[in-house]
């Protein structure tokens, strides 16, 4: 089990954003966590990357009780994410982007007197590469579409060589196009590179081809995690979310 | 350690501009020695200011207190103890640092205008005392006289010497600038949660960054008494402060070079319209309220603009 959530729980003011929330990914899975807006995903995958501090639960990451930690020693734990807002270093070249992740991981981030344009080149190349931003390296990432953006997010991710990747609706705002590719990105990065993904997305017939296991929120809750025949079939997430007609 | 850093041909533009200093002072008027020692003087205090301003994102508003610090803390060893000069020089940036590091701490928790604000009150807490402490710092008369050595007295001496330093300085300066952590403090400064989700110690940078900015404050403390003999509580107040904002941004506060042009236009207005009128203030007002309708990105960032332009598109200011 790499990691278990367990009845976690944040609230804003009264607000329960999340409440009873589990969830379990089993290390090389693909695993999705669907739900409405509003559903609490973004926050779940706060509260286990350390934005935010969980008021309940425990979050479990390779047998330690990770929850509460801040967001940097998370990181060096294992658990790299993406953000579903573009957060990217906006005056950074896209090579800078994923090299200060990489430095960070090599622990060579507060070495004050070596150029840095020369360390890390390989590392950040080969994952440039590998989501096939290497022609654009030089480009101001400010200046990239908003399509770029989105995967020199899960570049950046890549660079802390995680154990678990976190991509917090790595598609927003993309073209179909865009997303079909993206998504192929995603499935050849969790085969090729043996990387365990947890990942929430809008598009759910997307999710149910990609996903191995899908996590169903809502209104914070979780209803059911399984396989997505199961989840297809699920009574109450027909109810919540699916039944509802052609919800998205 | 300067492969990959600095391309041949800026290099020599900087041997020349060095070359053309190291001669000057034979060839021009005393008092032009002087002002330029004070800019060179004032061109350190900048840049290290924009360390954490304009690589950092930190809005340091009151930088000049550390100085006034390194100043203090040099003209206080030479005329109350009979310590060696160089002691006294090495101590003035080590104790800005020491301040910086302890401001740090209690500032770092903060961030945007509230680190500002408690960096701006903790700072005038520091004038507050050195301002009324008259049997120890002076009080507003501050400490005149200051006794240097003989290499130091003549305007020549601090001339050079501010010169040197200063050069030293900046070229450390850029190596920080361009190092792993250099990078890391510009990634925190755009974006501060995505450098934490990437595994950076983000507080433990910010701090790093204001002790080495602070430990080069106090180094130009060290050379404004090379070059002026005299300290006093005006180098520890707000306003001498927010010049050197002003500095960084009006040189431009993303370009390595931008605070050191500030400088050298801060104090060019303030030394030849300050000659005409007590009012050169005035003049700075107006000069800064034309560069943020026209240059925004400051006069060094509008160069660099210019001969990128056509090359590749750049980031705007967000």
């Amino acid at each position: 089990m790499m990691l278990q959530v367990q009845a976690v729980g944040k609230s804003f003011g009264g607000f329960k954003a999340v409440n009873e929330a589990n969830l379990t990914v089993e290390k090389g899975e693909l695993v999705a966590v669907i739900g409405p807006n509003g559903a609490g995903k973004t926050t779940l995958f706060n509260l286990i990357t350390g934005q935010l501090k969980p008021d309940a639960g425990r979050v479990i990451f390779k047998g330690e009780d990770i929850a509460g930690l801040p967001p940097h020693q998370i990181c060096k734990k294992g658990i790299a994410r993406s953000f579903q807002i573009v957060n990217v270093f906006s005056r950074l070249t896209v090579f800078e982007n994923v090299q200060v992740a990489v430095l960070s991981q090599q622990r060579r981030s507060t070495n004050l007197f070596s150029p840095a344009r020369n360390l890390a080149v390989n590392e950040t190349n080969n994952i440039l590469k590998s989501v096939g931003l290497l022609d654009k390296a030089e480009a101001t990432s400010g200046s990239l579409s908003h399509g770029d953006q989105k995967i020199l997010e899960m570049a950046m991710a890549l660079g802390s060589e995680p154990k678990l990747l976190i991509l917090d609706e790595p598609t927003a705002g993309m073209s179909p196009e865009e997303t079909l590719a993206t998504m192929e990105l995603i499935k050849r990065l969790a085969s090729t590179q043996g990387l365990t993904i947890l990942f929430c997305e809008h598009d759910i017939e997307l999710v149910f081809s990609v996903a191995q296991r899908i996590m169903v929120m809502h209104q914070g809750r979780t209803l059911i995690q399984g396989k997505p025949d199961e989840v297809r079939s699920n009574k109450e997430v027909q109810d919540a979310y699916l039944g509802g007609g052609e919800c998205c | 350690m300067f492969k990959g850093v600095i391309s041949l041909k800026s290099l020599w533009w900087q041997m020349a501009i060095l070359a053309v200093l190291l001669i000057l002072p034979f060839t021009i008027p005393t008092f032009y020695v002087y002002v330029l020692s004070l800019i060179f003087t004032t061109a350190l205090l900048a840049m290290s200011l924009n360390l954490v301003l304009g690589y950092g994102g930190l809005f340091q508003f009151h930088h000049g207190v550390f100085y006034g610090v390194g100043a203090y803390t040099v003209a206080l060893m030479l005329t109350k103890t009979s310590l060696p000069t160089w002691i006294g020089f090495v101590a003035g940036p080590i104790v800005a640092a020491v301040l910086g590091l302890v401001m740090g701490l209690l500032c770092v928790r903060l961030t945007r205008i509230y680190y500002g604000m408690l960096q701006l009150s903790l700072g005038s807490l520091v004038w507050a005392i050195v301002f009324r402490w008259y049997d120890f710092t002076g009080g507003d008369d501050g400490i005149h006289g200051i006794p240097l050595p003989s290499a130091l007295s003549s305007l020549n001496g601090s001339y050079y010497f501010a010169l040197i330093i200063t050069a030293i300085c900046l070229i450390v300066m850029y190596l920080i600038v361009k190092s792993p952590f250099g990078g890391t403090l510009q990634a925190i400064r755009d974006n501060p949660v995505r450098c934490a989700a990437v595994g950076v110690n983000v507080r433990r940078h910010r701090l790093i960054a204001l002790v080495i900015a602070t430990f080069f404050a106090g180094v130009g403390g060290v050379l404004f008494v090379t070059v002026e003999r005299s300290v006093f509580p005006d180098l520890l107040f707000w306003a001498l402060s927010l010049e050197v904002l002003i500095m960084c941004l009006l040189g431009g506060w993303f370009t390595f070079m931008g605070p050191v042009l500030g400088a050298a236009i801060v104090v060019l207005l303030r030394t030849f319209v300050g000659i005409y009128t007590e009012y050169w203030t005035l003049i700075l007002g107006a000069t800064l309220l034309l560069l943020v309708m026209f240059l925004p990105q400051g006069v060094m960032g509008y160069f660099q603009e210019k001969f990128k332009r056509g090359s590749k598109a750049t980031a705007g200011r967000t």
